[in-house]
């Protein structure tokens, strides 16, 4: 961390000065490629309900972390997402219900459940506020740690499984001529964003997590006309937006998370209106 | 038998062999009736590279797509599987991959005479119901089918040679880097079917889109899957639409309703009632070349 801070320091800016700042923006540059790498396949796949729906129930297990008295409600929170997920893969491979239905049915009871739970006594819903907005500058380096590791676990993650989850989003039964098992492939990847937006939920706000997967990903399907492109500037525009959006909330007091997703969002924009009509 | 066995063991190309050709019991066997067959087809047959389905069945829920489908596929023959709609042609051809649970039993015995439970299957699918915005390039689908090494990050130049050469078989090279949403739709089915044929499987599946397609379009597909199977000893199932092309390039045609109603060749089976009844009109041969009344 020492040589990470005088690092930062040599930068002729005010905010240097301030060591939350540069922990910050370390987690910003270590998770934001985690989002771009893993936003990519949520497009790909017409995800971004289902991540959303993901983040709701992260949301659940924090409040039923809280409840059993966990000082860090964090590890509770992943199992449950985690449980969840599972629950939405399994239900929606085994009926034949609309998957928006199924994940709408989810989504929803998960919220209520944890509305319920957190105010249940007649607590005030104050304390769960953190999770909704996300504070990037109260991260710790423990915290920070565990971004690495998720950046080094999703990097390996998707040497290993990124061929599979491509074939089978463009046909489950081409992939399983190619015998790739479809719902095992989709099962992961559906864990692993469960355990990435939970993760970062406090840090990023659930309320505009799922547009940092989403938004970097559909900027760069604008203008992409190949995995490779797509994913290089999906990681640029995510770190880019993440960097740019912490310190201008840094100028403008605002909260970071929304102000790293608007970033995204008008990149977005720009890219939708500067798109060419492709080949 | 057992000569005629050596001798097909030591035949090089099934195509050159002339007893393959030739073979008495082959060609008894294509003719016999599917009950005649399932019982005496075992030791007919010359027993190399054959496919052989054996009381397939599918159920799905409470509802009973297939029942009791007999079937018996040589290797170097276009066998067509034509239906009305919801005769569960699609649905046979997902059984076979095994996407879908089924009864009774697909066997499979590879040239060499060895037993194989299960074959390897080439695949065309009727629909890609993809994304046509996704920034999947054809090079980038064959790459993720084939290898291992992770298309998001490199392109080594081995596989594009090995991609440019599997497309290069359906003349279709030139389309290696454009996006797959931005194919027509016979493209599409040309890389489709390249990609079913890396590596070149026992047995080749195709289901033909009901649309999408020109008459003229399908025409040359039906040429180049007819050349392939000469090519490469296929044993090649397709579901069809276009009885016309039907008539002129399958070697053997199976009517199927929810099971197999008639099983020959195309000009016995165009000729069958059960082919009047389904289809509802009559069919004129005139010479060589069928036409729809």
């Amino acid at each position: 961390m020492d040589i990470w801070y005088s690092i930062i320091e040599m930068l002729p800016f005010e905010w240097t000065g301030h060591t939350f700042m540069k922990n910050a923006l370390l987690a910003i540059i270590l998770i934001s490629p985690v989002f771009g790498i893993l936003g990519t396949m949520v497009v790909n796949n017409r995800m971004a309900f289902f991540s959303d729906a993901l983040g709701h129930g992260a949301f659940t297990g924090v409040a039923i972390g809280s409840i059993m008295g966990l000082v860090q409600p964090l590890w509770s929170a992943v199992i449950f997402s985690v449980v969840f997920s599972i629950g939405i893969a399994v239900i929606k491979h085994r009926s034949r219900m609309a998957s928006d239905t199924v994940i709408g049915v989810f989504s929803s009871t998960a919220v209520a459940l944890g509305i319920f739970i957190q105010t249940s006594g007649g607590k005030s819903f104050g304390k769960a506020m953190t999770y909704l907005i996300g504070d990037i500058l109260s991260i710790l380096p423990s915290e920070i740690l565990l971004a690495f590791l998720l950046l080094v676990f999703i990097t390996v993650l998707w040497i290993v499984i990124f061929n599979k989850l491509m074939v089978v989003s463009v046909n489950p039964s081409l992939a399983g001529s190619r015998g790739i098992h479809t719902f095992w492939n989709e099962l992961i990847f559906s864990m692993v964003i469960a355990v990435v937006v939970t993760v970062s939920m406090s840090w990023i706000g659930l309320m505009v997590i799922n547009s940092f997967l989403v938004l970097p990903a559909a900027a760069a399907r604008n203008i992409a006309k190949n995995q490779r492109q797509y994913h290089l500037l999906t990681i640029v525009i995510s770190v880019v937006s993440g960097i740019s959006g912490l310190i201008a909330s840094y100028y403008i007091e605002t909260a970071s998370g929304a102000t790293i997703v608007l970033i995204a969002a008008v990149i977005f924009f720009a890219t939708f209106i500067y798109r060419k009509r492709f080949d | 038998m057992k000569n005629e066995n050596m001798f097909h063991k030591d035949c090089m190309y099934h195509n050159d062999c002339e007893s393959h050709k030739e073979c008495k019991s082959h060609k008894d066997c294509a003719n016999k009736s599917p009950q005649q067959k399932d019982k005496g087809c075992k030791d007919a047959c010359c027993g190399f590279c054959c496919t052989k389905l054996k009381n397939f069945g599918v159920i799905i829920g409470k509802t009973e797509i297939l029942r009791d489908v007999n079937l018996h596929i040589h290797c170097g023959e276009l066998t067509a599987i034509i239906g009305p709609n919801g005769a569960g042609k699609s649905t046979l051809l997902k059984a076979m991959l095994g996407d879908l649970k089924a009864t009774g039993e697909l066997k499979y015995i590879d040239a060499k005479g060895r037993r194989n439970g299960k074959p390897l299957i080439g695949y065309v699918p009727q629909y890609l119901n993809f994304d046509a915005g996704s920034p999947t390039s054809v090079l980038d689908l064959f790459m993720a089918c084939r290898f291992k090494f992770p298309v998001w990050f490199h392109t080594p130049k081995r596989i594009i040679g090995h991609v440019e050469e599997a497309l290069s078989r359906v003349k279709a090279d030139q389309l290696i880097n454009r996006r797959l949403g931005a194919l027509s739709g016979g493209e599409l089915q040309r890389v489709l079917l390249a990609l079913a044929l890396d590596p070149i499987p026992d047995l080749l599946l195709l289901d033909e889109p009901v649309s999408g397609i020109d008459h003229n379009g399908l025409a040359i597909f039906y040429e180049t899957v007819s050349q392939l199977r000469k090519n490469y000893d296929l044993s090649i199932i397709l579901i069809s639409h276009d009885l016309d092309l039907v008539y002129k390039y399958a070697d053997r045609v199976v009517l199927l309703k929810k099971t197999v109603l008639e099983n020959g060749k195309p000009q016995d089976v165009f000729q069958s009632e059960n082919f009047n009844e389904v289809f509802s009109l009559k069919w004129k041969n005139t010479d060589t070349q069928g036409r729809e009344q």
